[in-house]
C-alpha cells in the first residue's frame, strides 16, 4: 500500500487560517452549504421533539451541570479514586500530561503486544492527539471502524462534526469514496455498488467485519468513566464500537480525564440527557460498560490512558472550566449557525462548532492565529447554551475568551500561571475602542459627534473604504438622520413644545 | 409614572424615530418620559469583544445617570440584556480580580429596574393592546438577545397581534440569528451577510411588506441586506408601529 494519509491528522496544521479566511470558501460552496443544512436542520428538529418529551428536561440539564461541576471541583480525588477502582478490576492505569506521552504510551503497548495493526472505536480523544499519525510513525496502523469515520478515514480527508465526521458529504461522495479506497484498505466495495443506504453500509460491513476478526488490539475512548467501580462506557449507534470492545485480546482505552463521573447513579442523568441531544433517540442503540477485566470474557488485558493535555489549564480558569463540562453530544453544533454555514473544517480543529470555539483556545492557547480567531467565531446568539444538557454558557465563554485575546491576562499553561500578551493585530480596533469608551464618557463629545455625522449626512459614501468595507461589501449602510435623539429632545423636551 | 428612557447611542444617532416613537407611545398611555441627556452607551460593544474594562467605566455612567429613576424603558433587547445579565457579571468579575464590591455596587441598582419596551408595556403597564393602528402585512423576527437573553417570549406578538389592522404573518426560522451580532458582522462578514441573506429570503417567503424587530442593531444589518438584494419589504422597529394610530400612520 503506498498511501500513507491515516484520517486524522494533528490539528491545526502549523499554518491553519485564522476561521473568517477558513470559513470563506464554505460559505461560498452551495453544494456544502445545502448538505449541511439539510442535515443540522433534520437532527435539530428531531432533537427538539425528543428533548420536548421529558417534562424533567430542565432539572436534569440542571443535574447534569450540577455533577460535572461537583466531580471537577474535586477532580483530583476522583480521579484517584478511579486508578484504584481499575487496577482492582484488573486494568493497568496510565497518565499522560499530553498529546505526545499518550500517543507514546499507546504505540508501547501495542508493540508489546507484537501486532501491527489495531481497530478503533470512535474517539474524540484520540483524535485530538493525532493517535492514527503516531502510532503509523511506529509502523502500526489503525482502522476507523464507525462508519461516518471510516469515509473520512478512506476520502483522505477530515472529520467536520463531533458525532457525524464525515456530515458535510453526501451520499454520492461515499459511494464514489467506497468504490475507490476500500480496495487499497481491505476488502473492496462490491461492484455495481450504489448510493442507497442500505448498500452503503453493507459494504461498510463487509468491509469492517474482516478487520474486527483479525484485529488483536483495539482502541477506544469513553464516554464517562465511573470512579467507585471504575467501569468505563461507550455509548454508540452502530455496534462497531462494541465489536472492538469485545473481540480483541488487548483494549486500550484514551479518556480525558474530565470524563469521570463520581457513581453508576450519576450515569442515569447522562444516559437520558445524552442521546437525546445527540441523535435525538430515547435512548442509544449500543450503551457497552466494562469494568476492568473478566475471565474468558472479553479482552485479556486492559489499559486506560487518562489524558489531561490542557485540560487542568482549562479547569484552573474559573470562567473557561465549564467546557469541561461537556459530553460531546453535538447539539451546540446542530443549532449554531455559524457552524451551518462555516462548516466543521473551518475551525481547524477536532472540536468544531461551538464547543470547539470554547475548547479549543483553551486546550492549545490563543498564539496561534486559528486560535486567536474561534473566539469570535460567534455572533453570541446563544442558542448553543440554549440546549446545551450541561448548561454550558458558550457565549460567557467566548466572550472571556475574547478578552484573553485582546487584553492578554493570566492564565495558566501546562500548569505554570503565565501572563499573556494581548495578541497582535487587535491595535486599530482596541484604539477605536478606547475613543469610543471616552466619548461615551464624555456626552458632549458624542453629540458634537453625532451632530457632524447628521450634518455631513448627505457626503456619506454609499460604501465604506478600509475594514468598513467588510460591511458594505453586502449591506447598505444606515441613512444619518437629519438630526440626533437628542437634539430633537432638546428642541422640543419629547414634543411638548410642539415639534414633532 | 416617571420612567427614563434609555434610548441607546446607536438609536440615538441613527434611529431617532425609534425614540420619538417610543416617547409618543408611553405618552399616550400616561407615562411620564424623561430623556436624562447625560446618557451614553451601555458598554456592550466592548464588554462583547473583550473589552470588559473598557465597558466597566460605561457601566458606572450608565448608574449614575439611571439610578435614581423608578424604571428605565429601553427599545432595545441586546442593550437591556447588557444591563440586566452582563451588569451583574461585570461585577462579579471585579471581585473575581480582587478588586471587592464596589463595582457591583455601583451596577445593582439599575439592574432590577431596567425593561425592555415590550416587557414594560406587558409586565409593568399590564397592556398588550396599546391603541394602535398599523394597516399592513407584518411578520416579526425575533432577535437573540431579546428571545433567549430575556426571554421576552410571545410579549412582542401580543402587542404586535393588538393592533388594528395588522395582519401578523409567521417567519419561518424565526428563532435563527440574523447574523448581526455587533463587531461579529465586521469581523466574519461573509458568515454574517450569508446568515443575513438566509433572514432576509425567509421575510420574503411570507409576503409581508414589513420586517418588524425589538432591536434597530439587527434591524440595521437585516435592512441593509434587504436593500442590497433589492428586496422589496422595509424593516420597521416594534415602537414605531405600536406608536402608530389612526390619526397618525406611521409608514
Ligand atoms: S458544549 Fe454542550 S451542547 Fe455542545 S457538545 Fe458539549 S455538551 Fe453538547
Amino acid at each position: 500500500m503506498s498511501r500513507t494519509f491515516v484520517g486524522m491528522p494533528v490539528f491545526p496544521p502549523p499554518t491553519h487560517p485564522a476561521f473568517p479566511e477558513a470559513a470563506r470558501d464554505a460559505v461560498h460552496n452551495h453544494t456544502l452549504r445545502s448538505n449541511l443544512r439539510h442535515a443540522t436542520h433534520t437532527i435539530r428538529a428531531k432533537r427538539a421533539r425528543a428533548v420536548a418529551e421529558l417534562s424533567d428536561w430542565d432539572r436534569l440539564r440542571e443535574a447534569g451541570r450540577l455533577i460535572k461541576d461537583h466531580t471537577l471541583r474535586h477532580l483530583d480525588r476522583y480521579l484517584v479514586q478511579l486508578e484504584e477502582s481499575v487496577t482492582a478490576a484488573g486494568g493497568t492505569v496510565h497518565w499522560a500530561v499530553d498529546a505526545a506521552e499518550a500517543n507514546r504510551i499507546v504505540a508501547e503497548l501495542v508493540k508489546a503486544t507484537g501486532e501491527s495493526e489495531v481497530v478503533k472505536v470512535k474517539s474524540m480523544a484520540t483524535q485530538e492527539i493525532g493517535l492514527n499519525e503516531a502510532l503509523l510513525e511506529e509502523g502500526i496502523r489503525a482502522y476507523e471502524t464507525d462508519l461516518a469515520e471510516l469515509i473520512v478515514q478512506l476520502g483522505n480527508d477530515r472529520p467536520s462534526h463531533i458525532l457525524v465526521p464525515a456530515i458535510h458529504r453526501n451520499r454520492g461522495e461515499i459511494r464514489d469514496i467506497f468504490r475507490t479506497e476500500m480496495g487499497a484498505w481491505g476488502r473492496p466495495a462490491p461492484d455495481g455498488l450504489t448510493d442507497t443506504p442500505a448498500e452503503l453500509a453493507e459494504a461498510a460491513r463487509l468491509h469492517l467485519r474482516e478487520k474486527f476478526l483479525r484485529a488483536k488490539v483495539g482502541i477506544s475512548g469513553a464516554n464517562f468513566m465511573v470512579a467507585e467501580t471504575g467501569t468505563l462506557v461507550v455509548v454508540e449507534s452502530e455496534g462497531n464500537g462494541r465489536m472492538c470492545l469485545t473481540l480483541p485480546e488487548t483494549l486500550i482505552s484514551v479518556v480525558g480525564i474530565e470524563k469521570t463521573v463520581p457513581t453508576w447513579q450519576d450515569l442515569e442523568v447522562f444516559l437520558q440527557t445524552l442521546p437525546r441531544s445527540s441523535t435525538a433517540e430515547r435512548m442509544n442503540p449500543y450503551t457497552s460498560m466494562w469494568t476492568g477485566t473478566t475471565d474468558e470474557d472479553g479482552p485479556r488485558a486492559f489499559h486506560l490512558v487518562l489524558l489531561d493535555n490542557g485540560r487542568t489549564d482549562a479547569l484552573a480558569d474559573q470562567v473557561g472550566r465549564q467546557a469541561l463540562r461537556c459530553i460531546r453530544c453535538s447539539a451546540c453544533l446542530n443549532v449554531c449557525p455559524v457552524y451551518e454555514r462555516a462548516g466543521g473544517h473551518a475551525y481547524g480543529s477536532v472540536y468544531p462548532g461551538p464547543i470547539g470555539a470554547i475548547l479549543s483556545p483553551q486546550l492549545r492557547g490563543t498564539a496561534s492565529e486559528i486560535d486567536a480567531s474561534l473566539p469570535y467565531a460567534s455572533s453570541l446568539c446563544g442558542a448553543c447554551y440554549e440546549v446545551c444538557p450541561v448548561a454550558i454558557d458558550i457565549p460567557e465563554v467566548l466572550v472571556h475568551l475574547r478578552e484573553r485575546v485582546v487584553e492578554g491576562g493570566v492564565a495558566v499553561r501546562q500548569g505554570n500561571k503565565v501572563v499573556l500578551k494581548p495578541a497582535k493585530g487587535h491595535a486599530a480596533e482596541r484604539a477605536a475602542m478606547r475613543a469610543a469608551r471616552w466619548a461615551f464618557s464624555h456626552p458632549g463629545a458624542l453629540r458634537t459627534g453625532q451632530r457632524l455625522a447628521s450634518r455631513t449626512r448627505r457626503l456619506h459614501p454609499r460604501t465604506l473604504p478600509g475594514p468598513g468595507r467588510a460591511w458594505s461589501a453586502t449591506r447598505d449602510l444606515p441613512a444619518a438622520p437629519a438630526e440626533p435623539f437628542r437634539d430633537w429632545w432638546q428642541r422640543t423636551r419629547g414634543g411638548k413644545d410642539g415639534a414633532k | 409614572m416617571r420612567v427614563a428612557l434609555f434610548l441607546t447611542c446607536v438609536n440615538d444617532t441613527l434611529y431617532p424615530d425609534t425614540g420619538r416613537a417610543v416617547v409618543k407611545l408611553l405618552t399616550r398611555l400616561g407615562v411620564e418620559v424623561d430623556f436624562p441627556m447625560a446618557q451614553t452607551c451601555c458598554g456592550q460593544a466592548h464588554y462583547n469583544t473583550g473589552y470588559r474594562h473598557e465597558a466597566e467605566p460605561l457601566a458606572r455612567h450608565f448608574s449614575d445617570v439611571f439610578g435614581e429613576y423608578e424604571a428605565i424603558v429601553t427599545p432595545s433587547g441586546s442593550c437591556g440584556a447588557m444591563i440586566r445579565e452582563l451588569y451583574p457579571r461585570m461585577g462579579e468579575r471585579a471581585r473575581a480580580e480582587g478588586r471587592g464590591d464596589t463595582l457591583a455596587a455601583v451596577l445593582a441598582p439599575v439592574v432590577p429596574k431596567t425593561y425592555e419596551l415590550t416587557e414594560f408595556l406587558v409586565d409593568v403597564l399590564g397592556v398588550t393592546d396599546v391603541g394602535a393602528c398599523y394597516p399592513h402585512k407584518v411578520t416579526y423576527h425575533p432577535t437573540c438577545h431579546g428571545l433567549r437573553g430575556l426571554g421576552l417570549g410571545d410579549r412582542p406578538r401580543r402587542l404586535l397581534q393588538a393592533v388594528e389592522g395588522l395582519e401578523l404573518v409567521e417567519l419561518p426560522g424565526a428563532e435563527e440569528c440574523c447574523g448581526f451580532g455587533g463587531t461579529f458582522a465586521l469581523k466574519n462578514a461573509d458568515v454574517s451577510a450569508a446568515m443575513g441573506a438566509d433572514k432576509v429570503r425567509n421575510a420574503e417567503s411570507t409576503g409581508a411588506e414589513v420586517l418588524c424587530a425589538a432591536d434597530n442593531s439587527c434591524l440595521m444589518h437585516i435592512g441593509g441586506t434587504m436593500t442590497r438584494l433589492a428586496v422589496g419589504m422595509r424593516p420597521v422597529h416594534i415602537a414605531e408601529i405600536l406608536a402608530s394610530t389612526e390619526e397618525e400612520t406611521a409608514v
